[in-house]
């Protein structure tokens, strides 16, 4: 208790003496190490030989004589450098088209004047209501009649346009003062211009929020491939993932599950342990839209 | 009506008036053109894969095909009343409505907990946040991988830990009664840290000088919880509370991957039941049914959610 109290040194006077909000942190303590339990028992057990038997499994205790085995064999059986592979062009691909349809909308609904803007602009609302992922079954078969079926296209195609990226960038873009656009004018400078030297520049941090949320999402994404891809080379990790889960699973192979599933996950863990404070807000951000 | 103007006015006012209108019309188009074509790019895909697909889905779930070979063949609304009458997708649904009041209850209630506990900002408290938030960034798949082993009989980490207390260790996802409860928890550890955030933003609206006033006049930690905190989250309240509900019907990887719906359909959710219609049995005409009902339901509680919201703005 004695922690915790001098974490609350610095807390409001009148609090310092209260046993709620202790209470109410030491619990939060307790579940975030909870929390903490399943990433553990990977780390543990991606290093534990095999020799320590399936009854050891589940000791949260590391061995010992830890071992590389198991992500080596999880680097054997699974395809991992191509499913890497298959998400990075997934990912950048989506993100570098809606770079250009959210900067080209957002810019239209947040410094031009037009017929129809109201309505239009609640058409971009409803992509938020109607969520994507229902949607799933028609988009299929588009993809299908547009012959992009078991291709990372079609993979991507559903998520170029983003309202959610279009409403950040006007949100960016009207932010900015139009003097600045002004003086382009009079130096003759063209839409395009004015917004690939002046919109653009400016609003670099919230296309890296966009960026975050986008990358965290698809890089997460399994039922949309999963129904899109069928040729294994062409598998994204998530999808990866599962199907060596499964064969993997067979054969008790847990330390080896645990392995895979840490090359899965390292990379997203590792950026936002950079980034955090990054990561954080722009996942605030994605929320307050 | 434009025939019948030129006789209701004398023909010289008349004339101007239109070419007025029409080139204002022209004009207006013309001046609104640089825009169209700004929106033209997100507005393409918007039709083929949001709206169109509304469309679609409309359409596709008034054919049905009695083979997969066989021809289109219009059948009205006999898919809606076959998925309504199926125990398959009368069973997802309360599944369904279970595991969102299941997951959303506690993830937000948590959330709210680890937020007030957490919203003063030091070393100690950012990496708490850090280690709750961590489940948020890990796609579903790679959770329940790690879930599979600790919910494996005998020898996962839950039966090796909390089952040595238990008279009998329950098999948590091969148990009909028990399944559903275990992919709730998967859920719960994976969105709480999520809706905190929320909390966490919320919180910094709540005026200090209330809080002190607050705390001056002796205000206990419940009395300031209940009468200054709470209201001011109301809209994060309703927000998360939105997003929980879009989660609970959108998220199922996890039942793909650990239960696969079963057993005996326990863990069988809405997406999945579409999911399995159309690539399973190869029923599109069902699976646009099931999607066209889950659509109209979502969309009926979001704008109620929004009405509530417009309306406690507006209120006192």
């Amino acid at each position: 208790m004695t922690l915790i109290d001098k974490l609350y040194k610095d807390g409001p006077l009148a609090t310092r003496n209260e046993i709620t909000p202790k209470l109410g942190f030491l619990l939060t303590i307790l579940l975030a190490l909870a929390w903490l339990i399943p990433f553990l028992w990977m780390g543990v057990a991606t290093l534990r030989p095999a020799s320590d038997g399936i009854n050891l499994m589940a000791e949260l205790m590391p061995s010992l004589k830890p071992t590389l085995d198991n992500i080596r064999d999880a680097w054997e059986i699974g395809d991992f450098p191509r499913y890497f592979l298959n998400t990075t062009i997934i990912c950048t691909g989506i993100l570098l088209v809606q770079f250009v349809t959210i900067t080209l909308a957002g810019f239209a609904f947040a410094r031009l004047d037009f017929a129809g803007k109201t309505p239009i602009f609640y058409l971009f609302l409803m992509q938020l209501m109607l969520v994507p992922v229902l949607l799933i079954v028609p988009n299929l078969s588009l993809v299908v009649q547009l012959g992009l079926y078991d291709t990372l296209a079609g993979v991507m195609m559903p998520f170029f346009a983003s309202a959610f990226g279009t409403f950040l960038m006007r949100q960016a873009f009207e932010a900015i003062p139009t003097e600045l656009e002004d003086a382009a004018l009079i130096d003759g400078a063209s839409l395009i211009q004015r917004m690939r030297h002046i919109y653009v520049p400016l609003s670099l941090p919230s296309f890296s929020a966009f960026a975050i949320i986008s990358v965290t999402s698809h890089w997460n994404d399994f039922l949309w491939p999963l129904m899109v891809i069928n040729s294994p080379d062409k598998r994204p990790l998530t999808v990866g993932l599962s199907v060596f889960t499964k064969t993997a699973e067979g054969t008790q192979a847990w330390g080896t599950i645990a392995a895979g599933t840490l090359m899965v996950i390292a990379p997203l863990l590792i950026t936002f342990l950079i980034f955090q404070k990054r990561f954080i807000s722009s996942f605030v951000t994605s929320g307050i839209k | 009506m434009s025939l019948a103007e030129p006789a209701a006015l004398p023909v010289a006012v008349s004339a101007p008036p239109r070419l007025n209108l029409m080139t204002r019309f022209t004009t207006r188009f013309k001046a609104s053109l640089p825009a169209y074509l700004l929106l033209l790019p997100s507005l393409v895909f918007l039709a083929l894969f949001t709206y169109g697909a509304m469309g679609r889905v409309l359409i596709d779930a008034l054919y049905q095909r009695a083979t997969p070979r066989a021809p289109l063949r219009f059948v009205g609304l006999d898919n809606i009343s076959a998925v309504l009458a199926d125990p398959a997708f009368t069973g997802a649904v309360i599944n369904n409505l279970i595991y969102a009041i299941g997951t959303a209850i506690p993830s937000i209630g948590l959330a709210l907990l680890f937020a007030l506990a957490l919203a003063r900002t030091n070393a100690v408290t950012s990496a708490l946040r850090a280690a709750l938030f961590l489940p948020v960034l890990i796609p579903m798949v790679a959770a329940s991988a790690l879930f599979l082993f600790i919910f494996l009989p005998n020898v996962g980490l839950l039966d090796y830990y909390i089952g040595r207390f238990l008279p009998v260790l329950p098999n948590w996802l091969g148990d009909p009664d028990i399944a559903l409860y275990a992919i709730m928890i998967i859920t719960i550890w994976k969105n709480a840290g999520y809706y905190m955030l929320f909390f966490l933003a919320g919180l910094q609206a709540v005026p200090e000088d209330v809080m002190e006033a607050a705390h001056l006049d002796g205000a206990g930690p419940y009395q300031r919880l209940r009468y200054i905190i709470l209201p001011e989250l109301k809209p994060t309240f309703l927000f998360v509370i939105v997003i929980a509900t879009l989660n609970a019907v959108t998220q199922v990887d996890h039942v793909f991957v650990l239960t696969q719906g079963g057993p005996s359909n326990a863990t069988n959710l809405v997406l999945f039941y579409i999911y399995q219609q159309a690539v399973e049995h190869f029923d599109i005409g069902r699976a646009s049914a099931a999607t066209l009902l889950t659509l109209a339901a979502l969309m009926a509680l979001t704008a109620l959610s929004f009405r509530t919201m417009a309306n406690r703005e507006s209120g006192p």
